[in-house]
């Protein structure tokens, strides 16, 4: 993958446009912050997801009242939408982290651009999949049982249970990616505190930005850190997807028991995470003209990135249909089978179609310089991620061993409103966040022009 | 009125890395650099070479890790033990992942707040920022400092040298 | 148990309640199905409610609320809403009472007792314990030491104990629907009584169901010679006035006919369903059928030609299927082949070779062979049943003809006929009716409902359980007590007198049907137990009579009451000619409800929501309809159809049913009441209007048509076969004929991992002083369902209502899954009853991430309910999906009754925590702390039973001790037969179940 990106760089378009200086590329970024008016869309698009936000909230507050039963789930499904929701939004997350992160030590001077908004989305998703593992349970309020502290019960949790696992790897990837996002933030709130004219503004960005004043000792402990905290960010993210996977291939219900789920999940977090990043960066950059710095050629590499993962994916699904008959486990193959052809087979196909056949299109170049288009796509790959994850949960668990509790599944409106719900979440915390913070790393494209290289003599 | 130290300011990263050079050059030691984004040799070039970042995020990583498993091994064997679906208590296997996470958590965690720690971060006041043209450090400006602190210091030297290095200004820091 | 002091009038005890119970009804009415469990808790925070209760109440009476000891329940009981009709009035009953095995001195807190008593059904007594908790019944078991239970129970009578605390049964007396008492009933009914006296009572009818109390039968005949002119109308919609008439044809008399199945080798069914619950006598003929159903000892051979498809048919070696007008035909073939010995003499029909082969098998099998005809067969049927068993010698060996039970065993539906044309007539005066609710389940035709309201009835008095829709129809309304709470006798199906202790003093100041005949013959303050004990000092003969008293409630029945034998000869000549085979129009059959009977368990919610045996319909009644006429008429499940015959409709959704006869349909009678309750009101739809004198049971020339419409059905088994959709078939019951058996005794066993077969070291549990495990034999279950109801009553488990059994909610945490195989059209059946495995290497507690579900020292698979926090992770990692989860508060933690009713020893769960089988834990720790105390030793092996082995008629589950190589459940694994469910998975089940052995006659296997 590194590599493949490697050329596309030689050849396309550049990571910034030419004819930028430190000044302008400070100036562009920081006055959508600070200068530039409120755009009327922007209150629009806040209001509506603020609204669905509402939604959640009452959607919630209802769950708590009247208890888990107003969802969809029963026995034998006795996971519905809030566990396929959670691994589609922790998935989204991981593209973040990729881009920060793993580009950062494969040296892709290209993600400069996009990476903070991507760790941004990351934040804001983690926290929309975080929600749900605490809303699904049959007691909410006692969510906390789950992590290891002294209790008068001196008892403790069950660290055999891929949901304990769980916890510790979504809490740890908040905290990471949380501490990674700011610590990116922090010289450019310098700047941010340095040029807003208005008083409360300059005060608290000059809290968060904690004085710093880009000495180069702190620059260079700043380097190594960020360094570090990519080396660790890197196998966590991995790791985070595989935790999810095993909340599935621990149990022993057909379907869920694969040896192959690791890989296929991550991979499939990245296809989607890369998705969400395109359906953002492609109106964000034409509302604040911000062409030259998202250019083409990031639109590219992201498509690219998608064809990759979006194959492994497509093997993911091939291993899990050749092990459904090479096993000759009857349980597996009655699972294959009744993904294709039970009563869940059109949802199957159209995961098929939107995360396979139609993402094919983008071997076409003008699908992936055509911002219009790449957005449709992304928004396909989107849907079939969040159906593959339904696949996953609910249709494995509809007709497991026993023919006599085979069972049907059937999303409530609750289950609906929750959903949107999360999905105002996400928006509302992204329309905040590109209003009021750099929504791309000012320093680091400041690193990108051709004045920031020194000779060495 | 004493002087916290004199203030040259660049336009370009590679006349600071030079002036910055030649300063340490110079002999002077009690010296910094200012630029609005990491610039290579800038460091090396004022005479700072290694931090130890990388060894606190080190021991942060193992002390995470030990604790995750210890913790783990404690409750499944001593403090609580129990019949969990046949399995025994010590279950390894089931404990790597959580050791990983806890070293991961551990480990990141040591390396940004060392880096703020070993920074002196936060920090509220500094003399520098009594400059007002030293607002652009964080724009397309670059800074160099000698303190006064510095034993080869003296105002009226070391504002000349200052002066042959070319740079764009010069002004003093108050304290 | 301590005296109890008297109370007085206790109508008058809360005089000013009354005013209020209007609203406070009406509040209640507004609530519907499910949620009225809700609009209750609501109710009891309204303000007028606690307002009502203060002024019942010393101020803080109400503080009671979450005070669970018994003098809490008492104050709570009148402060309950449902208890509006009176206030905290209950009390141990006046009588001293005999408790059963246990010390009968004093009560020892936490330690239950047990008492002796029976529950009489259309006239049929079933013997039973009562387990009662410092004065409050809360488990119903079989009586063991009576021939006609030995410790099983059928569904009716487990369920009965909800019956007793529904808090919506008639709770006062009322005139015109306004709140009445006794003491003015009393006086109300002296003057007509005083004018029948002149006119020899020539105006008084009673309206009785079927009685065989021989105190209350001699009452009535008192009170009729007291009024020469009165007449005694005996009527219940599921009768056996097929059954006396037939004796009538076949002996001149009626007689009852008792089977003894454990002589019986080769056993023929005529659309007889005798080992489900409403035939007389099924639990000990359940018991008796799998004792001689033993593949390792004698295998008996059971045929049955049957309609409607019933357990008894899932049970079979050989099923025919017939439309149930053409049984008549068949038995005719039987008895010519069986006499002539000619079997092709027999018949031309389809069914010819069946005919043929059961004729040969039954030849050698003579006096050790049976025919069983069923109750909704006509008379000729019956007639020739008993003419074949003649013909085989069976009579005095595997048949018994004794005096029927009946009191007063008329032909129930001409009685009613009677008393409907004297109503007409103007005849009567004054109308008794004594239980049972004929406006809604008389025959249509006679169109009993618009004669009670229309003629002029003097004096209409009910007397019942339940202000039903014949109640309303009356001027007086006397509430009844449940059997529980009231004293009396009945005859079980063998004739022995059980007599009817109370476990509790009347909730509702009810009056038993003794003392409202007492009253009617004058004496208004003579309660049962003056009346019963009065009878039998009269019958009983020389000896202390005290302590034959004592003995006969100690033991719950009269010794040496059981019937004789009597030795009849058959006259076969007046058999009625055969009917004519007629043209291929549809038959409708009416069938008592497997579930709620004839509808007088219609409120009952454990039985509503009872999985019915094969459809495993919940909550409603159904039109069954074959396959083959489902595919003719397009139908499919849930399509509302409406049927027509004679003229009159009823619509209803259609339930397709593997096994159903073509041109045949059944309907289930029961639903559809109109004034049953919250949880009966509504329910289904209502069949008797088809229903004729005419045609009881089924009747031809019926007509189906599609409405277009669908109604929603709420099945708790979605998938009713072992095969895949994709052709593959699991091998969930597993099975075999004799014959393969023999062949191969350990089929059953292929693909069991070795015990070696994993990384891990094993737990150590033959350390253990125990290790439990349950074998549950799939040759002796009948599917009967007693496991489930008894599970049920318990561990307190709470119904869901309709609509979540719909969203697969339902709580049962034992469940009898049935499996058809083979031909739709006359499938074979399984019965598989699956409670929680109890896996030794359980799946569900790997998952658990705060260590809620974990293994016991003593290989118990444990469920925390208080460490829950539901994330139902275990549920989706358990293979055999036992686990049960609150999705929502199904629990109603409010209606005292239900606080009274529940057993003590075992949690109430809440909203949001999984739940499932323990192995009845409460019992085990009991019997533990027993032993210790006794013998300081062990529990001895089978003195430790479950709740669904202690109800099991089939005695098909044993529980015990596998570290006891002797004890039962150790050596019934040991057995070849012996596998377990998915094992695998190397999930190592200590539930395991041996494989059902069939007995297929070689001759019709095709």
């Amino acid at each position: 993958m590194a590599e493949q990106t490697d050329q596309a760089a030689n050849r396309q378009a550049p990571v910034i446009s030419p004819g930028y200086t430190f000044g302008t590329v400070t100036d562009k970024i920081s006055s959508i912050v600070l200068t530039r008016p409120t755009s009327n869309g922007w209150f629009v698009g806040f209001g509506i997801s603020f609204l669905l936000l509402m939604l959640l909230l009452y959607a919630a507050g209802y769950l708590f009242v009247r208890g888990i039963g107003i969802w969809g789930v029963n026995i034998p499904i006795g996971w519905g939408f809030a566990i396929v929701n959670f691994v589609w939004w922790i998935g989204i997350g991981h593209a973040g982290t990729l881009i920060s992160a793993i580009l950062l030590l494969l040296r892709q001077s290209w993600r400069n651009s996009i990476n903070r908004f991507a760790e941004a989305m990351t934040l804001f998703a983690v926290a929309c999949a975080g929600t749900f593992p605490l809303l699904h349970l049959g007691r909410p309020w006692l969510f906390y049982w789950l992590f290891p502290y002294p209790n008068t019960m001196t008892y403790w949790p069950q660290f055999r249970s891929p949901l304990v696992w769980d916890v510790f790897a979504v809490s740890t990837y908040f905290t990471i990616s949380l501490l990674f996002w700011f610590i990116g933030l922090i010289p450019d709130l310098g700047t941010l505190r340095d040029r807003s004219e208005n008083r409360w503004a300059r005060i608290t960005y000059g809290i968060l930005a904690m004085g710093w004043r880009g000495s180069a000792r702190h620059w260079h402990r700043y380097e190594s850190a960020y360094l570090l905290l990519a080396g660790l960010a890197t196998p966590l993210v991995l790791s985070v997807h595989t935790v999810v996977s095993f909340d599935f291939s621990i149990g022993i219900v057909p379907g869920w028991h694969t040896t192959i789920f690791p890989p296929y999940f991550v991979a499939g977090a990245i296809y989607s995470g890369f998705a969400m990043v395109l359906m953002l960066a492609i109106p964000i950059r034409k509302v604040y003209g911000l062409e030259d710095f998202i250019t083409d050629r990031h639109l590219q590499n992201s498509a690219k990135v998608m064809l990759a993962t979006g194959w492994i994916v497509a093997y993911g699904y091939a291993i899990e249909a050749f092990m459904g008959w090479y096993s000759g486990n009857s349980y597996d193959s009655f699972t294959l089978w009744n993904r294709l052809h039970g009563p869940y087979a059109p949802w199957y196909w159209s995961l098929l179609s939107c995360n396979i056949l139609f993402p094919q299109v983008l071997w076409i170049r003008k699908f992936r310089t055509q911002p219009g288009l790449l957005f449709l796509v992304s928004a396909i790959i989107l849907t079939g991620m969040w159906l593959e994850r339904f696949i996953i949960v609910v249709v494995s668990l509809q007709r497991d061993f026993l023919t006599s509790s085979w069972g049907m599944y059937y999303p409530t409106r609750w289950d609906w409103a929750t959903f949107m719900g999360t999905i105002g979440m996400f928006l509302t915390a992204m329309f905040l966040f590109v209003r009021i913070l750099p929504m791309i790393s000012i320093f680091e494209m400041r690193t990108l022009l051709p004045e920031a290289e020194v000779k060495a003599e | 009125m004493r002087l916290y130290g004199i203030m040259a300011e660049f336009d370009s990263p590679q006349g600071l890395v030079e002036a910055a050079r030649r300063t340490h050059d110079a002999g002077y030691r009690k010296i910094d650099a200012y630029s609005p984004f990491p610039v290579e040799d800038l460091a090396e070039a004022i005479g700072f070479h290694s931090n130890r970042v990388a060894l606190v995020t080190l021991i942060g990583a193992i002390a995470g890790g030990l604790s995750g498993y210890l913790l783990q091994y404690w409750i499944a064997t001593i403090s609580y033990p129990i019949n969990v679906g046949g399995r025994p208590y010590h279950s390894w296997p089931s404990f790597i992942v959580v050791t990983f996470e806890m070293t991961i958590l551990f480990g990141g965690i040591a390396a940004v707040f060392g880096m703020l720690a070993l920074n002196g971060l936060p920090m509220p006041y500094h003399p520098v920022f009594n400059v007002p043209r030293f607002a652009m450090a964080s724009k397309d400006r670059f800074f160099l400092v000698v303190f006064a602190t510095d034993p080869k210091y003296d105002a009226a030297g070391t504002r000349q040298f200052l002066e042959s290095l070319g740079p764009r200004s010069i002004s003093e820091v108050p304290s | 148990m301590q005296e109890a002091p008297a109370n007085p009038k206790r109508e008058d005890v809360c005089p000013s309640k009354q005013r209020e119970l209007g609203e406070v009804r009406l509040q209640i009415e507004r609530a519907q199905g499910p949620e009225f469990w809700r609009s209750l808790e609501e109710l009891a925070g309204s303000p007028e409610f606690q307002q009502m209760l203060h002024r019942e109440f010393p101020k803080g009476a109400a503080d009671w609320v979450d005070e669970v000891s018994r003098r809490g329940f008492l104050k709570l009981m009148g402060a309950s809403l449902a208890l509006a009709g009176m206030s905290g009035c209950t009390k141990l009953p006046l009588e001293p009472i005999v408790p059963y095995v246990r010390q009968p001195e004093g009560v020892v807190p936490g330690r239950p007792m047990f008492f002796a008593t029976a529950m009489p059904l259309s006239g049929y007594a079933s013997p039973l314990l009562v387990e009662s908790h410092l004065g409050r019944p809360t488990k119903i078991e079989g009586n063991d030491l009576h021939p006609a239970s030995l410790g099983g129970t059928d569904v009716f009578a487990q369920a009965s104990i909800l019956g007793m605390y529904d808090p919506d049964r008639s709770q006062t007396i009322t005139k015109l629907g306004d709140v009445n008492s006794w003491s003015s009933f009393v006086q109300e009914i002296k003057g007509p009584l005083a004018v029948q006296k002149g006119l020899g009572g020539a105006g008084i009818r009673i309206l009785t169901q079927t009685i065989s109390s021989p105190t209350l039968a001699d009452q009535l005949r008192a009170l009729l010679k007291m009024y020469p002119q009165a007449k005694w109308h005996v009527y219940e919609p599921v009768n056996r006035d097929n059954v006396v008439e037939g004796a009538k044809l076949a002996f001149g008399r009626p007689v009852a006919t008792q089977y003894r199945l454990e002589n019986a080798d080769v056993i023929v069914s005529l659309d007889a369903d005798f080992l489900y619950a409403g035939f007389p006598g099924n639990v000990r003929y359940i018991r008796d059928f799998a004792k001689r159903r033993n593949p390792d000892g004698v295998m008996s051979r059971l045929y049955v030609a049957e309609c409607t498809p019933s357990s008894t048919g899932a049970k079979s070696d050989h099923r025919l299927p017939l439309r149930a007008v053409e049984i008549e035909g068949l038995a005719r073939a039987l008895l010519v082949a069986v006499t002539a010995n000619s079997p092709e003499a027999g018949t031309t029909a389809e069914y010819a070779k069946f005919v043929q082969v059961v004729a040969a098998d039954l030849a050698p099998h003579h006096g050790s062979s049976l025919i069983i005809p069923g109750d909704h067969q006509p008379p000729s049927v019956h007639a020739l049943a008993h003419a074949i068993n003649v013909a085989l010698g069976n009579v005095g060996k595997t048949v018994v003809y004794t005096d029927p039970v009946s009191a007063n065993p008329v032909n129930q539906t001409e009685s009613l006929r009677e008393l409907v044309s004297d109503m007409r007539g103007g005849k009567v005066d004054l109308l008794v009716i004594m239980g049972g609710n004929p406006v809604y389940d008389a025959p249509a035709d006679l169109g009993f409902a618009d004669a009670l309201k229309n003629s002029n009835v003097g004096l209409r008095i009910h007397h019942g359980l339940y202000q039903n829709e014949t109640a309303e129809l009356c001027h007086w309304h006397v509430n009844d007590t449940h059997y529980l709470e009231m004293w009396g006798d009945a005859r079980a199906y063998d004739g022995t007198v059980s007599i009817i202790q109370p476990l509790i003093a009347p909730l509702y100041a009810g009056k038993s049907a003794y003392e409202l005949v007492s009253a009617l013959s004058g004496v208004s303050d003579a309660t049962g137990y003056d009346v019963l004990r009065a009878y039998w000092k009269g019958q009983h003969s020389g000896g202390d009579f005290e302590a034959w008293w004592r003995k006969a409630l100690h033991d719950g029945w009269i010794e040496g009451s059981a019937y004789a034998p009597r030795t009849l000869s058959a006259k076969l000549g007046s058999l009625p000619a055969a009917p004519t085979s007629e043209a291929r129009t549809l038959e409708i059959n009416f069938r008592c409800d497997p579930s709620i009977y004839d509808g007088r368990f219609s409120n009952n919610g454990w039985l509503q929501e009872l999985p019915k045996p094969l459809t495993k319909l919940t909550w409603d009644n159904a039109v069954l309809v074959g396959p083959k006429m489902a595919g003719r008429e397009g139908l499919k499940t849930e399509d509302v159809v409406t049927l027509e015959l004679a003229g009159r409709q009823i619509t209803g959704p259609v339930w397709i049913q593997a096994g159903h006869p073509d041109y045949s349909v059944t309907v289930h009678l029961g639903y559809g009441r109109r004034k049953a309750g919250r949880a009966g009101t509504g329910a289904g739809f209502d069949a008797s209007p088809l229903r004729t004198t005419g045609a009881m049971w089924f009747a031809t020339g019926g007509k189906l048509t599609k409405t277009g419409r669908t109604y929603k059905l709420a099945s708790t088994q979605g998938y009713q076969t072992m095969d895949t959709p994709n052709g593959a078939s699991r091998p969930n019951v597993r099975r075999a004929t004799l014959e393969e058996y023999r062949h191969e005794p350990k089929f059953a066993q292929e693909g069991t991992p070795p015990p070696e077969l994993t990384l891990y070291p094993g737990y150590d549990y033959q350390r253990q002083e125990y290790a439990w495990g349950m074998a549950i034999d799939m040759t002796a279950c009948v599917g009967c369902n007693n496991c489930i109801v008894a599970c049920q009553s318990e561990n307190n488990i709470a119904i869901v209502g309709k609509e979540q059994v719909v969203r697969g909610r339902h709580m049962h945490w034992l469940r009898v899954d049935a499996y058809y195989q083979g031909d739709r059209d006359n499938p074979k059946a399984y019965f598989q009853p699956v409670p929680c495995m109890q896996c030794e290497n359980a799946p569900c507690e790997l998952v658990c991430p705060v260590g809620a579900t974990l293994h016991s020292t003593e290989g118990l698979n444990d469920m925390v309910y208080n460490r829950c926090v539901g994330t139902r992770y275990c549920s989706n990692n358990c293979p055999y999906k036992v686990r049960r989860f609150n999705f929502l508060l199904f629990q109603d933690w409010e209606t005292p009754q239900y606080k009274m009713m529940r057993n003590p020893d075992v949690t109430v769960r809440s909203r949001g925590v999984m739940e499932k089988c323990t192995y009845c834990i409460q019992r085990i720790s009991e019997h533990r702390v027993d032993a210790e105390r006794e013998t300081g030793g062990q529990i001895a092996d089978g003195r430790l039973q479950t709740a669904c082995q202690q109800s099991c008629p089939a005695d098909a589950i044993v529980f015990g001790n596998i570290n006891d190589p002797n004890s039962r459940v150790s050596k019934w694994k040991a057995k070849d037969r012996n596998y377990g469910l998915l094992a695998e998975l190397n999930t190592r089940p200590r539930t395991t179940h041996l494989a059902e052995i069939r007995n297929p006659n070689p001759e019709l296997e095709t």
